[in-house]
C-alpha cells in the first residue's frame, strides 16, 4: 500500500501548476471560479491554448495527437485544472466521438475529423437521446435510410447540449426495423449545416439556452459518414458510454466547489459571526467534505486498478451516483448559505464584467441557478437510476 | 375531533379555486410574471371583488374576521396556482403589521385600502446581515424634529417594488440584535432618501432591495410604541408563517399530482415508468412527505391567530422546518423522477419545483427553525 505520488507524478504536477499558472486566462479562470457561464469564445480559446501545448486530448493515440498519461498523470491534471479554475473541455468531440472514430472510424474518417477536433475547427455535440428514448436509448426511432450514396434521415433528438454552437452532430440513428432494437442503430456523422436540419432551444428551469431539439427532414448523409459497420451502432455507443461515465464523477469540481463554499460561508453572516462558524452550518459543511474525501480515495482506487491493467466497470457507476449527489449537495449549501438572498435573481451580475454594486455577496447571483441547474448531474450521461440498476445487475447479480 | 373544514370555510376555498382556475392557466402566470408588475392587476382586482382580499379583517372593513384556517383556504389554493399576487405580503404581512401595532388613526388611514387591495403594502424587515433574524437590526431612526430621521438597508422584500406602503423596522435604541429598542414605520416609497432596486426572484416573483438615505417620516410613522416591536414582528410573522406554510401545501399538491400522472404517462422499456419500484417507492415518499407537511400547515393555522405563547413558537416553528424540508424533497424527487423534462422552462412541473425551494428561504429556512425550537426544548 502506497498512497503517495512517485517523484515522477509529482514532477508532473509541477509542471501542469506552472503550465496554469502562467497560460490560464485570468478572465476565464474568473469565470468558472465564480459560477458565471463560459461563452463560445471562452471554450475555444481555452482549446487552442491546451492544443498548442499539446495537452488538449491526452487520452488520445499518441500518433493522433494525444500524450502517454497513466491514469495517475490524468487525475492530477483533472484535479489541478479544477482547483485553477480551469475550464472542462466541452466532451463531445475530443473524448467521446474521437475515442470511437479512432477505435472504430475508417482512415479517412481520421484523417478529416481528428485534426478539425485538436485544431477546435469543428464543434460536436450529442445526437442520442430523443423524445421517446432516454433512458430506454435503445427504443431510438431516428430513421436512416439508404438511397444510393447518401442516408436519408428523418427523425428528432432533444437534449442536444450546446448543439446551438455546434457544426457536427454524431447520431445514433435506426437503419434497420426488423431486427432486436439494440441490432438495428447506426452511428453517423452529420453536418449540421445540411439542408433540413432545425435546431430549436430548450430553456432549462434556470433560464439558461444550454440544450436544444434537434429535427431532421430528409437530411442527406453521404454514406462515407457512417461509422464502422451499418447496425453495429449500438456497440460503438456502449463504448462511449463507459467513457463518458469515468468523468462524470467529477471530484475534482466537487473541490473546487467546496472551496468556493468554504470561502462564501466564511463571508457570509448570521448571528452576527460567520456562518462557517455556525453549529450547524459548519456540520452540514464537514459532512459533505467528508463524503467526498471518501469518494475522491474511491476515485484513486479505481484509477489505480486501472492503471495496473484492471478495466473500469460498474465501479465507475457506483462512483457517478456518488459524485453527483456530493456535487449536488455543495450546491444546496452554497444556496442555502446566502439565506434570503437565494431569492432574487440578478442577471446583470451574472456577467464578468459587471461593474455595479452587488446585491449581496459577490458570487451569490448564480448560486440557486446554479443549484437548479445542476439536478441535471443525476440525470444525465445514464440517470443514477440507471446507474443503480447497472450495479445490481453487473457486480451484485441481483 | 373534526379536521373538515366547515361549510363557509369549504364555500371559501371553492371560490378562490375557481377563481385560480378560471384565471391562473400556466401560461398566464408566465406572463404575469414577465409584466412590469410582476403579477395579474386583474387578478388582484377579483380577488378584491369577491372580499377575498379581506378575509382576515373586521366585518367593518367588508372582511369576515377569519382566522388561520380562512387564510389557510385561501393560500392553498393560491399556492395551487403559483399564484404572484402579494396576498402573503399585504393582506396577511402588512395587514396583521398595521392591525396589531397600528393606532385607530392609522388604521382609519390605511387598513380599509389594504382590505381592499387598493392599498399594496410590503415588509421590509430583513437587512443584508440579518439571515432570518429579524431581530438582527442595523437600520436607524433617529428622532428629529418632527419625527424620525431613517438610515440603512432592508433586504429581499417582495412586493417591494409595486407597493403603496413600506413598513420598515429600525433600530431607536439597543444594539444590533437586541429585541429591545426596534421600532416599525410606514413609509411612503415615495419618500426622497427611498431608493429601491428591483429584481424578478428566481421563483417568478419580484422584489427590491431598499437602501434609506436620511428618510424623513413624520412621528405619525411610527406604528406602535417606540422600541416594543420585536414582539408584534414574531406574532405576525408568525401568522404569515402558517399562511406560507398552507400555499406550500397548495404547491406541494400539484407538484404530487404532476408527478404522479407523469409517472402513469411516461413510458421507457415498453412500461409506464410507474412500473419502476424505485420510482414507485420515491413518489409514496413524496406522498408522505406531502401529508406531513399538510399536517402541520393546518396544526399552524389552528394557532396562527391565537395569543403569544411557546407552545404557539414551537408549533409554528417546527411547521415552517417540515415545509421547508419536504418542500425541498418534492422539488428534487419531483425532478428526477420526471428526467430531463422535469428541469424544462416549457413545462410547469419546474416552476412548482422552484417556487418550494425558495419558501424555505422566506420567513426562515429549515435549520433557522429547528435551531430556535431546539432552544427551546423542555426536558419532560
Ligand atoms: C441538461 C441535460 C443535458 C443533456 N445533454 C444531452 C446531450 O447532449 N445529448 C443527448 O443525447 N442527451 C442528453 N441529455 C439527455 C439525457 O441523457 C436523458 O435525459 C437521460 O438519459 C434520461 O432520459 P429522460 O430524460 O428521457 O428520462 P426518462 O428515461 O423518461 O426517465 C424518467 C425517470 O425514470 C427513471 N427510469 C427510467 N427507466 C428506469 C428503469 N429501468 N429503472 C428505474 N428507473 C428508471 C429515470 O431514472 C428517471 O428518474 C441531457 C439531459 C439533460 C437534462
Amino acid at each position: 500500500m502506497n498512497m503517495n505520488y512517485t517523484a515522477e507524478e509529482l514532477a508532473f504536477r509541477d509542471e501542469v501548476r506552472a503550465f496554469l499558472d502562467e497560460k490560464l486566462p485570468a478572465d476565464i479562470a474568473a469565470k468558472v471560479k465564480g459560477f458565471r457561464r463560459l461563452s463560445k469564445e471562452d471554450h475555444q480559446r481555452w482549446q487552442k491554448i491546451l492544443s498548442a501545448q499539446g495537452w488538449y486530448a491526452p487520452h488520445w493515440p499518441e500518433e493522433h495527437g494525444g500524450v502517454k498519461w497513466t491514469p495517475v498523470q490524468k487525475h492530477i491534471w483533472d484535479e489541478e485544472s479544477s482547483r485553477y479554475g480551469a475550464p472542462k473541455s466541452i466532451p463531445f468531440g475530443v473524448s467521446m466521438v474521437a475515442p470511437v472514430i479512432i477505435r472504430f472510424g475508417s482512415e479517412a474518417q481520421k484523417q478529416q475529423y481528428l485534426p478539425r477536433i485538436l485544431n477546435g475547427e469543428d464543434w460536436w455535440c450529442q445526437g442520442y437521446s430523443e423524445p421517446g428514448a432516454g433512458s430506454d436509448l435503445a427504443s431510438l426511432k431516428t430513421r436512416a435510410v439508404r438511397d444510393g450514396d447518401h442516408y436519408i434521415v428523418n427523425g428528432q433528438k432533444t437534449w442536444t447540449t450546446l448543439g446551438q454552437h455546434a457544426n457536427m452532430i454524431f447520431c445514433l440513428v435506426r437503419t434497420n426495423t426488423e431486427v432486436k432494437p439494440q441490432e438495428g442503430i447506426s452511428f453517423l456523422l452529420i453536418d449540421m449545416n445540411t439542408p433540413g436540419i432545425t435546431v430549436r432551444p430548450i430553456i432549462t428551469l434556470d433560464g439558461e439556452h444550454e440544450v436544444n431539439e434537434v429535427f431532421f427532414e430528409d437530411v442527406k448523409v453521404p454514406v462515407e459518414n457512417l461509422v464502422g459497420e451499418e447496425d453495429k451502432g449500438w456497440t460503438y455507443a456502449k463504448y462511449l458510454l463507459t467513457y463518458e461515465r469515468t468523468g462524470l464523477a467529477g471530484i475534482g469540481m466537487s473541490k473546487a466547489a467546496l472551496s468556493h463554499l468554504k470561502q462564501l460561508a466564511a463571508r457570509c453572516i448570521k448571528n452576527g459571526r460567520p456562518l462557517i462558524e455556525d453549529a450547524v452550518f459548519s456540520q452540514r459543511i464537514a459532512k459533505v467534505e467528508i463524503d467526498l474525501m471518501a469518494a475522491g480515495i474511491s476515485n484513486l482506487r479505481i484509477i489505480a486498478s486501472v492503471e495496473g491493467g484492471g478495466v473500469p466497470g460498474a465501479e465507475s457507476s457506483m462512483l457517478k451516483v456518488r459524485g453527483t449527489e456530493i456535487r449536488q449537495a455543495i450546491n444546496d449549501l452554497a444556496r442555502r448559505a446566502i439565506g434570503p438572498y437565494a431569492i432574487p435573481f440578478v442577471e446583470e451580475e451574472l456577467k464578468l464584467d459587471y461593474d455595479g454594486e452587488f446585491l449581496s455577496d459577490k458570487d451569490a447571483a448564480p448560486l440557486s441557478a446554479l443549484y437548479f441547474n445542476n439536478r441535471k448531474l443525476s440525470i444525465f450521461g445514464g440517470s443514477n437510476e440507471i446507474q443503480k440498476n447497472i450495479v445490481s445487475k453487473m457486480i451484485l447479480g441481483l | 375531533m373534526d379536521f373538515r373544514l366547515n361549510e363557509e370555510q369549504q364555500m371559501l376555498q371553492d371560490t378562490v379555486a375557481r377563481l385560480v382556475r378560471g384565471e391562473y392557466s400556466f401560461e398566464k402566470r408566465l406572463e404575469f410574471s414577465a409584466s412590469e408588475l410582476g403579477f395579474s392587476a386583474g387578478f388582484w382586482q377579483q380577488l378584491s371583488e369577491l372580499g377575498l382580499t379581506a378575509v382576515p379583517f373586521a366585518e367593518e372593513l367588508g372582511g369576515f374576521g377569519g382566522g388561520g384556517v380562512e387564510v389557510q383556504s385561501v393560500m392553498t389554493e393560491l399556492g395551487r396556482g403559483l399564484c404572484l399576487e402579494p396576498y402573503l405580503q399585504s393582506v396577511i404581512l402588512g395587514g396583521g403589521l398595521l392591525s396589531q401595532a397600528g393606532n385607530a388613526s392609522q388604521h382609519e388611514a390605511w387598513l380599509g385600502g389594504v382590505a381592499s387591495g387598493e392599498l399594496k403594502v410590503a415588509v421590509a424587515l430583513q437587512e443584508p446581515q440579518s439571515y432570518y433574524d429579524l431581530n438582527d437590526v442595523a437600520t436607524r431612526a433617529e428622532k428629529s424634529a418632527d419625527g424620525y430621521l431613517l438610515n440603512g438597508r432592508k433586504a429581499v422584500v417582495i412586493g417591494g417594488h409595486c407597493a403603496d406602503l413600506i413598513i420598515v423596522s429600525a433600530r431607536t435604541s439597543g444594539d444590533s440584535r437586541d429585541a429591545a429598542g426596534i421600532s416599525l414605520f410606514a413609509v411612503n416609497p415615495d419618500s426622497a432618501g427611498v431608493e429601491r432596486r428591483n429584481y424578478p426572484t428566481i421563483d417568478g416573483f419580484k422584489g427590491c432591495d431598499i437602501t434609506l438615505n436620511n428618510v424623513q417620516v413624520s412621528a405619525d410613522a411610527l406604528l406602535g410604541s417606540e422600541g416594543d416591536a420585536a414582539a408584534v414582528i414574531e406574532y405576525q410573522t408568525g401568522r404569515a408563517i402558517a399562511a406560507l406554510c398552507a400555499e406550500a401545501v397548495g404547491v406541494m399538491e400539484v407538484a404530487c399530482e404532476l408527478t404522479l400522472d407523469y409517472l402513469k404517462q411516461r413510458k421507457q422499456f415498453g412500461v409506464p415508468i410507474g412500473k419502476f419500484q424505485v420510482l414507485q417507492h420515491r413518489m409514496v415518499d413524496m406522498m408522505s412527505e406531502l401529508e406531513q407537511a399538510r399536517s402541520m400547515a393546518i396544526l399552524a393555522a389552528s394557532v396562527a391567530d391565537g395569543e403569544q405563547s411557546d407552545e404557539r413558537r414551537q408549533i409554528l416553528a417546527a411547521a415552517k422546518n417540515v415545509i421547508g424540508r419536504a418542500g425541498q424533497f418534492i422539488s428534487e424527487a419531483g425532478i428526477q423522477s420526471h428526467g430531463g423534462i422535469g428541469m424544462t422552462w416549457e413545462y410547469n412541473f419546474a416552476h412548482y419545483a422552484k417556487r418550494l425551494v425558495m419558501i424555505n428561504h422566506q420567513l426562515g429556512d429549515d435549520d433557522f427553525h429547528l435551531a430556535h425550537y431546539a432552544s427551546r426544548l423542555q426536558a419532560s
